[in-house]
């Protein structure tokens, strides 16, 4: 995972496509709900379905767990978003968005017998677009493209020099 | 293509410089923010543009009506509770009495499951500074459980201290006899509401009583002339004057938003037999704790049945049925948006057509109100054995708009004042123009669908902060601010005259299987 991988260009370029439109999808995500001053995540919580209901039923309940519940939701979403499209701190905004996308996932799980109020536009049985997201993401930091277009292509360049000097790793 | 004249070049790091080419990879896909940034300006301004011509059209204030006066509290009322079964004792609740058992079993629930949060709920109840002196019930268990709610005024649990229980009378004669009671809540049964409502009007003592106002139309006339010649404050219980949704709903109304109303629906959609009032048998009631005879009162006599004590609803010698017991609280909601008063004329129809469990009254029924001067119909339909969800509407020639907790105004695709909305695209009749969600932070005339699907079912207001309030709280606090400061309750004296007018009309039109009128002179039914 260093800059000697060797990829094509063709694959440099669609690992970055994939990873910017990612980042896109999160962005505008996060954006819609920020500029919504009645946007909460209380409706989804209380939809969810499946092994995990109770916990993401406590998370709604509690007026102070939604309110982190909410900020993390859009701030999180942002960031990524930003990060996904620039290629920025990636080690950190893949795993992140991996997270979030698994708690979606888990609170509305597309099993068998399961119920939602929430409409949803396809049709779907154990695999999602959420769970699709989460394994594109799983392949963008298996091959990790934005050593190669992004910013951290700078951050890891310098970061490599300085391990080389000794100052950190 | 490291050059040291190039002044693209930036150092990095220590010393470290970078090439202008590592430069523009490492920022190739910059651009695409200014894309992003772009799409989103392009998507704001339409939907900005799209807001502002439909609030343009709809000039529809985005404030939530303020709905209680602020009155100085510090004068203690002091209360009789005459009917303490379970209506009474949800009175009680929204008075800040509950027992100390349900405290403990919820909060037992609370520590169970985070989401049952009836006790935060009851314990953020403003205190409304009042004492319960006094409380009848004929029914030995119900008085107890009564007298053990009003002495609980810390809100405690079991382990906790109760204050001193309230002298429980044996009849409602003697209660209003009692000079330490200023004022009376009346939770009875239909049949005691009239009669009791006049003697302690006659008492001086100040009146909150359950709906419907009266069982008969002729006692009805007298509760108003003793409410108004003995100058006491009268609060009728329909708690859904203070919904605020419906205030809303009469300003929509009275904007003119809907264009000219000519017909409104309104429903009952009940399936299971507590809604159908075969409510619980106590095991524990029999003769030696029920007085029989008060429970009669003005009722045909009939001998002892636990059957007619608890289920008192199912016969017209107690009760005054659909027409008396729901379809009361679907027209003060209209009386109260549409300001309908006394229908022209009614019609009825209906049969017990599924609880063939000896009950007299019917379990289907509908009825029809004319409103000639006004140019529309009120239509009430109701089944108790069915719940399909019917909702109740209000339908003019440009809209109509769909009343419940939350509020949805459509656009009527024939409408002459929305049509060049509608063909520019701007307004879609298929989506409402307008929704108002109590509890939320602001009206927005359009909101996401997702938002507008949780509206519907009331959840989006139901956790948040978890500050809903009981109505029915908000309804009391009403009466007991006229007694403090003067004033006019919400659900007065007046429209209850209607309420009980229209009602009997509809009940009369069924027994009688005639068109019944309203004679606006004589103030009559014929």
């Amino acid at each position: 995972m260093n800059k000697g991988t060797s990829y094509t260009a063709s694959q440099v370029f669609w690992l970055t496509f994939l990873r910017v439109i990612i980042g896109w999808h999160f962005l505008y995500e996060g954006l819609v709900k920020a500029v919504n001053p009645n946007w909460s995540s209380v409706g989804y919580l209380l939809d969810s379905a499946g092994f995990m209901k109770g916990f993401f039923y406590r998370l709604a309940a509690n007026p102070d767990t939604l309110s982190v519940v909410d900020f993390m939701n859009i701030w999180g979403l942002i960031t990524i978003g930003l990060g996904l499209i620039l290629g920025a701190f990636n080690r950190i905004t893949l795993p992140a968005g991996i997270v979030m996308l698994a708690f979606y996932y888990l609170s509305h799980p597309p099993f068998v017998g399961l119920k939602y109020e929430l409409p949803m536009e396809g049709s779907y049985l154990f695999i999602n677009k959420n769970f699709i997201e989460i394994v594109a993401m799983m392949v963008l930091f298996i091959f990790p493209a934005h050593r190669k277009i992004g910013i951290d292509r700078l951050i890891f360049s310098n970061r490599k020099f300085n391990t080389e000097n000794g100052n950190q790793k | 293509m490291e050059t040291k004249n190039n002044p693209e070049e930036k150092p990095l790091g220590n010393k470290k410089k970078l090439s202008r080419r590592e430069v523009i990879r490492g920022l190739a896909t910059v651009p695409v923010l200014g894309a992003f940034l772009y799409g989103w300006y392009r998507k704001q301004k339409f939907d900005k543009i799209l807001k502002g011509e439909i609030r343009h059209e709809l000039n529809l204030g985005t404030d939530i009506p303020v709905l209680n006066r602020s009155v100085p509290m510090d004068k203690k009322i002091r209360l009789g509770i005459i009917g303490t079964g379970g209506r009474g004792r949800s009175l009680l609740k929204a008075l800040g009495f509950l027992r100390p058992e349900l405290i403990d079993d919820w909060t037992e629930g609370n520590k169970k499951d985070k989401t049952d949060t009836r006790l935060a709920e009851f314990m953020e109840q403003p205190d409304l500074n009042v004492i319960v002196n006094g409380l009848c019930d004929i029914y030995d268990l119900n008085a107890d459980k009564g007298l053990r709610a009003s002495a609980n005024n810390n809100r405690n649990g079991s382990e906790g201290t109760m204050g001193q229980k309230p002298k429980r009378y044996r009849t409602y004669k003697e209660l209003l006899a009692s000079d330490d009671i200023d004022a009376v809540i009346i939770a009875t049964p239909d049949h005691w509401h009239g009669t009791i409502t006049i003697e302690a009007a006659r008492a001086g003592k100040h009146v909150y009583c359950e709906k419907p106002m009266t069982w008969t139309v002729a006692e009805t006339y007298e509760v108003v002339k003793e409410v108004k010649e003995n100058n006491i404050v009268f609060q009728l219980g329909h708690q859904n004057r203070q919904t605020e949704s419906y205030i809303k709903a009469k300003e929509v109304f009275e904007k003119g938003l809907l264009g000219a109303v000519n017909l409104v629906e309104v429903t009952t959609n009940r399936n299971d037999p507590e809604g159908a009032w075969v409510y619980k048998i106590d095991e524990e009631a029999g003769k030696y704790n029920i007085d029989w005879d008060q429970f009669i009162g003005p009722a045909p006599y009939h001998e002892f049945s636990l059957e007619r004590f608890f289920r008192w609803r199912c016969w017209w010698d107690y009760s005054t049925g659909l027409s008396g017991d729901l379809f009361t609280h679907e027209y003060d909601a209209m009386n109260q948006i549409l300001g309908l008063g006394i229908p022209h004329s009614a019609v009825s129809s209906g049969g017990i057509y599924f609880y063939k469990d000896g009950r007299t009254v019917p379990d289907v029924l509908q009825q029809v109100f004319e409103y000639p001067d006004r140019n529309l119909t009120l239509i009430y339909s109701a089944s108790l054995a069915s719940n399909k969800m019917r909702g109740k509407v209000i339908m003019g020639h440009d809209a109509y708009l769909e009343v419940d907790n939350d509020l949805k105004l459509f656009a009527d695709q024939g409408s002459t004042k929305y049509r060049e909305k509608i063909e520019k695209g701007i307004i879609d009749p298929s989506m409402p123009i307008y929704s108002f969600t109590p509890g939320a932070k602001h009206v927005d005339a359009i909101t996401s669908p997702t938002e507008q699907y949780f509206a519907g079912r009331g959840l989006l207001y139901t956790y948040r902060g978890g500050k809903r309030i009981d109505t029915s709280h908000l309804h009391i606090k009403d009466w007991l601010d006229c007694i403090r400061a003067g004033g006019i309750p919400m659900c007065n004296i007046d429209v209850g005259f209607e309420e009980a007018m229209t009602s009997h009309m509809g009940t009369i039109a069924y027994l009688e299987n005639r068109k019944v009128y309203w004679d606006q002179e004589k103030k009559e039914i014929v």
